[in-house]
């Protein structure tokens, strides 16, 4: 699909919007842009509600028969349980501040990817239903009647927000169009629609305990062959232990990181740096993944996933837990963890082993960021360093969507990757920490189907990127979310080819030192690491 | 289209109070509306904003825009990302004083084949403008409905007309106003982007302020009116002793009916924007999340595949993998 993508076509923008009104212009599907529908047995193996085969494309979608019914009694029931809904339907006043922040928009000229319309598309729907005001006035006061063209409208601009709420950085209220997606796609789901690339992982998860359906011993050799991996690059044995009782800390991570290329690299700068402080921690194959696609389908569902860490905390005993490098799976565990699953009372607060520091800002969830843990460590002088290995590597950081706008941790990895890299640029500032835009992938987003949508939502972080590619000659972007590591390869290789996407653990692990290790000739890549480039640092 | 009828309904309403004070019904337009659409917007507020209160805060999702409270070396950003009610006011303060979040606008272009953000500074420099002349202008007029007029609104009054222009002094937040709507009305007829995403309910507002305020600048400068008597209403409306004296141009019922029209229309419409502000659970919460439990009201339990149903799935396949198993 990106092969037939042309850059320059693809760049031929019009950001003005057409002179008929959104609502009088019913959605057109096209293919590139949406994802496949879910698998019905994907959908009821779970036990979510209506699984049943249908098609983007077709005219029926085989909706079940009181479809209207369902849709308005999720929209009811949601408006009672929570406030943001309620509020985000009655208060916004079209300013449009919004309009222009969605990498969606930016990079499609989509009107009805402006976050306003998005949410004025159930706005509508709400007003006709639910206000006095719409009943009566109907399109004067800006409502209308929700038929089968307005759901396929709905499903198709809702599985085109990767909910990444840069709009509600900058709405004067506060609205946030993502809790409007969350709460969308929620009422989608109750109708059966849902994509298959968020459903199968959904329930691989559920059943096998990750996305990628790896099973414990599938899960424990993938990782052992990352240790092979390091044993070749680095010369040292790591034998991390799994399902391990007692151990002090239990560590979860994205299973995107196991698997595949480049998350792997930061996975191996996980074990490397835990290795190198000797850290007393377990891996376990049951709570094998903490990024939780459920929260691309329902709140319920988002908690049941969520619920092993927990559990697998519990049953192991362990003290506290520590997190991998992760997007959403963060918004996640920040946000929604403790109010799902808490109170975590079965665990101490959590206290580095290492340093000793306690961490206060996880003192009820108990569960602590691999970034703050390894800038506390770098801070106390407890990792050994030679920044000049990552000398080749000219370093840009893209602050992925949800741990900047919704956890604002910013710091923290550009302190990490000053001490382990000698060449750091930041991209310009409308474009980073809490002004950051999306990879373009997030929020289950990131299948290969709809690719040109992909590119599209991906161009606003590509030209930031590219900006510093060609002002410092950057290659290296790093991240601190497993989906960024998955999706950001392709779009950089689109729009700016010759920069690479890593992980900050991986650039790390690359300049640690560790005890007994042989002469590194070679990153975590297996390249060769460039000699002769000014003195050791150490 | 949306605006044309919004501006139809305006002039509808103000042909209305027209013909009508002209034909005596004077005490309808001048007491009769005014109690209705001010009961309306009292009950109606209230109403809306219990309705609001009514939903839960299931989970606590402040947008956070600066550095998070963590380590203590790393500075954290106090009232855009805050992790203490004392913040949480502050944060608010900012927006509601001073529109913070609409400050960070930015405008987006695509300069060849690149993505250039510039600042736009101007909506946020209108709105502000707007409803801060509106605000004053509101207190302001109290002391027209008090005897004796308390000082502090004596007091605004000076500094509101202290760029003398003229008898009567030209009040700075008129000038304000009628600058702040008519750039926000503009704004939304010239750009094609905010006149795709307008409605006739955001139009209506817009001409139905201007139209006040016009009223209230042509009763002050150019069709005078008979300012005692006008008191006179005004005071026996505060004090629930309603008089209608004679001689009173229907300028003045246009005005007041306007704005009784305002005020039935605000609970029903974005207007609530005013109330809504303070209760956004994106911008009203602390992000204290990992630090403090937030209580769902309505959490319930769900169904989750447990250790033990896992373990007997893959019991063998963990055995043979060297994986500790609970039974064997």
């Amino acid at each position: 699909m990106a092969k037939d993508l042309i850059p320059q076509e693809m760049l031929r923008i019009d950001y003005n919007p057409p002179k008929t009104g959104w609502m009088d212009t019913p959605v057109k599907i096209k293919p590139g842009i949406y994802c496949h529908p879910a698998k019905p047995e994907k959908i009821a193996d779970v036990g979510m509600p209506n699984p049943h085969h249908w098609n983007p494309l077709d005219e029926d979608w085989n909706l079940p028969e009181n479809w209207q019914q369902i849709f308005f009694d999720g929209m009811r029931e949601r408006l009672d349980k929570h406030r943001s809904f309620k509020i985000f339907m009655d208060i916004c006043v079209r300013c449009g501040a919004c309009a222009d922040k969605c990498h969606f928009f930016l990079g499609s000229g989509d009107p009805k990817n402006m976050p306003v319309v998005r949410a004025e598309l159930l706005r509508s729907i709400y007003r006709k239903e639910f206000t006095t005001a719409g009943k009566i006035l109907g399109r004067l006061a800006g409502g209308r009647e929700l038929t089968a063209s307005v759901i396929k409208e709905l499903w198709y601009y809702f599985f085109q927000c990767t909910e990444c709420r840069r709009c509600s950085l900058f709405c004067p209220y506060g609205i946030d169009t993502a809790e409007v997606t969350i709460i969308g796609r929620e009422l989608l789901n109750l109708l059966g629609l849902n994509i298959n690339w968020i459903q199968e992982p959904v329930s691989n998860c559920y059943h096998i305990g990750n996305h990628l359906g790896l099973k414990p011993h599938t899960f424990k050799e993938n990782i052992e062959f990352l240790c092979d991996d390091i044993e070749t690059y680095v010369g040292i044995r790591i034998n991390p232990t799994f399902n391990r009782k007692g151990a002090e800390i239990l560590f979860v991570t994205p299973s995107g990181d196991v698997f595949a290329d480049p998350g792997i690299y930061t996975l191996m700068g996980y074990l490397m740096i835990f290795e190198h402080i000797g850290l007393d921690y377990t891996w376990s194959t049951y709570a094998s993944e903490s990024g939780n696609f459920g929260f691309f389908t329902s709140f319920e569902m988002a908690k049941r996933l969520n619920a092993k860490i927990y559990a697998e905390a519990k049953r192991l005993g362990v003290k506290w837990i520590l997190g991998g490098e992760c997007g959403h799976m963060w918004r996640v565990i920040h946000q929604y963890m403790d109010t799902f699953n808490g109170p975590a009372d079965f665990l101490e607060e959590p206290v580095s082993p290492i340093t000793g520091t306690r961490f206060e800002n996880a003192k009820s969830t108990k569960m602590v960021h691999i970034t703050e843990f390894t800038a506390d460590l770098i801070k106390n002088n407890k990792l050994k360093l030679d920044k000049n290995r990552n000398n080749h590597l000219k370093v840009t950081f893209h602050d992925s969507c949800n741990p900047s706008r919704a956890m604002g941790i910013l710091e923290e990895p550009r302190y990490v990757i000053k001490n382990v890299c000698n060449y750091f640029y930041d991209m310009p500032d409308t474009t980073i920490r809490e002004q950051t835009f999306c990879c373009g992938s997030g929020a289950g987003l990131n299948a290969s189907e709809n690719m040109e949508i992909r590119l599209r939502g991906g161009l606003p972080r590509a030209n930031a990127v590219k900006y510093v590619h060609e002002k410092h000659g950057v290659n290296t972007l790093a991240c601190i979310c497993a989906i960024d590591r998955a999706v950001l390869p392709a779009s950089m290789e689109y729009w700016v080819p010759g920069v690479k996407v890593a992980g900050v653990s991986e650039l790390v692990a690359n300049a640690l030192i560790m005890e007994g290790e042989g002469d590194r000739t070679m990153n975590l890549r297996g390249e060769e690491i460039p000699k002769g480039e000014e003195g050791s640092d150490v | 289209m949306g605006a044309m009828i919004s501006l139809i309904a305006v002039l509808v309403i103000i042909l209305a109070a027209l013909v009508g004070s002209m034909a005596g019904l004077q005490y309808v337009f001048g007491v009769i509306l005014p109690y209705t659409g001010f009961t309306i917007l009292l009950v109606g507020f209230v109403f809306r904003v219990l309705d609001w209160a009514k939903s839960p805060v299931p989970f606590r999702i402040p947008t956070t825009a600066g550095q998070e409270f963590s380590l203590p070396w790393i500075k954290q950003a106090k009232l855009d990302n805050p992790s203490t009610t004392m913040g949480v006011l502050g944060r608010m303060a900012f927006e509601i004083l001073a529109f913070r979040s609409l400050f960070r606008n930015t405008k987006a272009e695509l300069r060849s084949g690149n993505l250039i953000y510039g600042p736009a500074k101007w909506l946020w420099l209108f709105a502000l403008a707007f409803h801060w002349a509106f605000f004053i202008i509101a207190v302001r007029h109290l002391r027209l409905f008090m005897v004796p007029v308390p000082g502090f609104v004596e007091w605004l009054d000076k500094l509101d007309s202290i760029m003398q222009i003229g008898t009567p002094p030209l009040y700075i937040t008129d000038v304000l106003l009628i600058a702040g709507v008519t750039f926000l009305l503009l704004r939304r007829l010239m750009s094609p982007r905010i006149r795709y995403i307008s409605l006739p309910a955001d139009y209506f507002p817009l001409f139905l302020i201007l139209a006040i305020a016009t009223t209230g600048i042509l009763m002050r400068f150019f069709i005078r009116t008979d300012i005692v008597g006008v008191k006179e209403i005004l005071v026996g409306l505060a004090t629930f002793h309603p008089v209608m004296p004679d001689g009173i141009g229907p300028i003045f019922f246009i005005h007041a009916t306007l704005v009784s029209v305002l005020m039935a229309y605000f609970p029903f419409s974005k207007l609530m924007h005013l109330g809504g502000v303070f209760l956004s659970p994106t911008r009203n919460m602390a992000n204290n999340n990992r630090m403090v439990r937030h209580v769902n009201p309505w959490n319930y339990p769900v169904k989750i595949h447990t250790y033990d149903e896992y373990e007997d799935e893959f019991r063998d396949l963990m055995k043979g993998a060297g994986i500790p198993v609970e039974r064997e």
